[in-house]
């Protein structure tokens, strides 16, 4: 594990004209790290996530990954992002595609593999959640749970460095929770380094690094799960956690 | 009976009208793969357009729409095969024809693609956004084929118009289906010729009106 953060999030600031949803945040993510933030709804914690792969543009601070200021203009953002995955809350496969299809798009039209070697480890991606035997299945055939699983394995597919989840399970029935929640697992034993933005408050005491605390646009407090859940030191943090756990 | 018949269904003009109305058959084929392709990717361009993140240039594709949605298409190509003579612009009739369908076609076109790139949802973009794709890349593969797809029986249906409105085409004496039908209807003082033109539309776009007819009950059916 390196000492310098992979993801070095500085002073970030954004508004939404007079709406101020980010108040100078500061996070550092380490390689290797799965990092949780956890906050109620508006505080800003789908934003900041948002803002790590400028699906956002933030209005002041910066968000350096790798050694990168991604915030920067002169930044080439759709190289950035083939190093950051991203997985969303309602998946958002393409529908017109195939399992496999969604998974090769990119390593076809940003890697510019041959199609071939596209589809291969597209395969091989997917293997990894699980789902070898659904390649040319269309999402409409696939369960919410598997849809997902074919999201990751879309972010997985480029070999990135790091992955954004946004509310992965927040879509999914109950019982379909866990098969996505057992492949996050399963990268975490891998070294995957992760940024999770997720209600699953049971997966985040069992499987977090680092959990972090965020409320009307600040980090309140952050630190192991069992400090934050346990014994928070904030009353904010105190109030959320004993509304949310019971 | 004897009446209609020889007047309408007449035989002897038929055989007689039949090479010039064959001709211009020929050219509404023409007239129509050149103003479909055409009204198409002008209506693209607009859609496209429209969607630009600079405000003025959103502003302008509205007017255009707006503008040649309004003009009436037959005024429209008089005004450019025999208005734009008087400013020194004197185009072909060929030309004038392709102009003015560009012009209005490209305006309703772009109404349906609009309508068909909305219905797209932002998180389909912003996924092919995060695994890298351009936005280029990203309109190209991912939300035109689906932004057609959810628009397909308006494309059809918008199709059939412009196929059936190259007749205007007949004003500016391009000898078309029904220049040529007309033509041979005053020179055999007989209405036949203009029934032959009115099968041969009908031959040519009935398997079109099918077509719209299935897709329009396929996608309701998969919905």
């Amino acid at each position: 594990m390196s000492d310098s953060p992979i993801l070095d999030v500085q002073g970030l600031r954004k508004s939404y004209g007079k709406l101020e949803v980010l108040k100078g945040v500061d996070l550092a993510v380490r390689e290797r790290e799965l990092v949780f933030i956890i906050g109620p709804s508006g505080s800003g914690k789908s934003t900041l996530l948002r803002c790590c792969n400028r699906l956002e543009e933030s209005n002041g601070g910066a968000v350096i990954f790798d050694g990168t200021d991604i915030t920067a203009k002169s930044t080439n953002i759709n190289a950035v992002r083939q190093k950051i995955g991203m997985v969303f809350q309602s998946f958002n496969l393409y529908p017109h595609m195939s399992a496999e299809g969604n998974v090769a798009l990119a390593l076809r039209k940003v890697l510019k593999r041959p199609k071939a070697e596209a589809l291969e480890r597209a395969r091989a991606a997917l293997d990894r959640v699980g789902l070898s035997d659904k390649a040319e299945n269309y999402p409409n055939q696939l369960s919410g749970g598997q849809q997902q699983r074919v999201a990751i394995a879309r972010a997985l597919a480029l070999e990135p460095k790091m992955v954004l989840f946004d509310e992965p399970t927040s879509a999914l029935d109950p019982e379909l929770v866990g098969s996505v929640l057992e492949v996050m697992r399963d990268l975490r034993t891998a070294g995957m380094t992760m940024l999770v933005v997720s209600h699953e408050m049971r997966f985040a005491r069992e499987a977090a690094d680092r959990v972090v605390f965020m409320d009307e646009g600040h980090i309140v407090e952050e630190g192991p799960p069992e400090q934050v859940f346990g014994d928070p030191q904030m009353p904010r943090t105190r109030d959320f956690v004993s509304r949310i756990d019971h | 009976m004897e009446f209609i018949l020889q007047n309408f269904f007449n035989w002897d003009i038929v055989t007689q009208a039949w090479p010039l109305l064959l001709r211009g058959f020929g050219m509404t084929l023409i007239l129509m793969a050149a103003v479909i392709p055409v009204g198409c990717i002008g209506g693209l361009t607009v859609a496209l357009l429209g969607q630009s993140r600079f405000r003025a240039v959103r502003w302008m594709t509205i007017i255009y729409v707006d503008f040649f949605r309004a003009f009436p298409p037959l005024v429209l190509l008089i005004f450019i095969y025999a208005g734009l003579p008087f400013a020194g612009i004197d185009l072909p009739a060929i030309v004038s024809v392709c102009l003015a369908f560009l012009l209005n076609s490209s305006a309703y076109y772009g109404e349906v693609f609009r309508a068909g790139i909305e219905s797209v949802g932002t998180g389909q973009a912003e996924a092919a956004r995060s695994t890298g794709l351009s936005g280029f890349q990203t309109t190209t593969y991912v939300v035109l084929p689906q932004a057609i797809r959810n628009v397909l029986p308006d494309l059809v249906s918008n199709t059939l118009e412009v196929a059936k409105l190259t007749s205007l085409a007949s004003v500016v004496a391009l000898p078309e289906l029904l220049y040529s039908a007309d033509m041979a209807r005053s020179v055999t003082f007989n209405a036949t010729p203009i029934v032959m033109a009115a099968v041969l539309y009908l031959v040519l776009l009935w398997p079109l009106v099918r077509l719209l007819s299935r897709i329009e009950h396929g996608s309701m059916s998969s919905r």
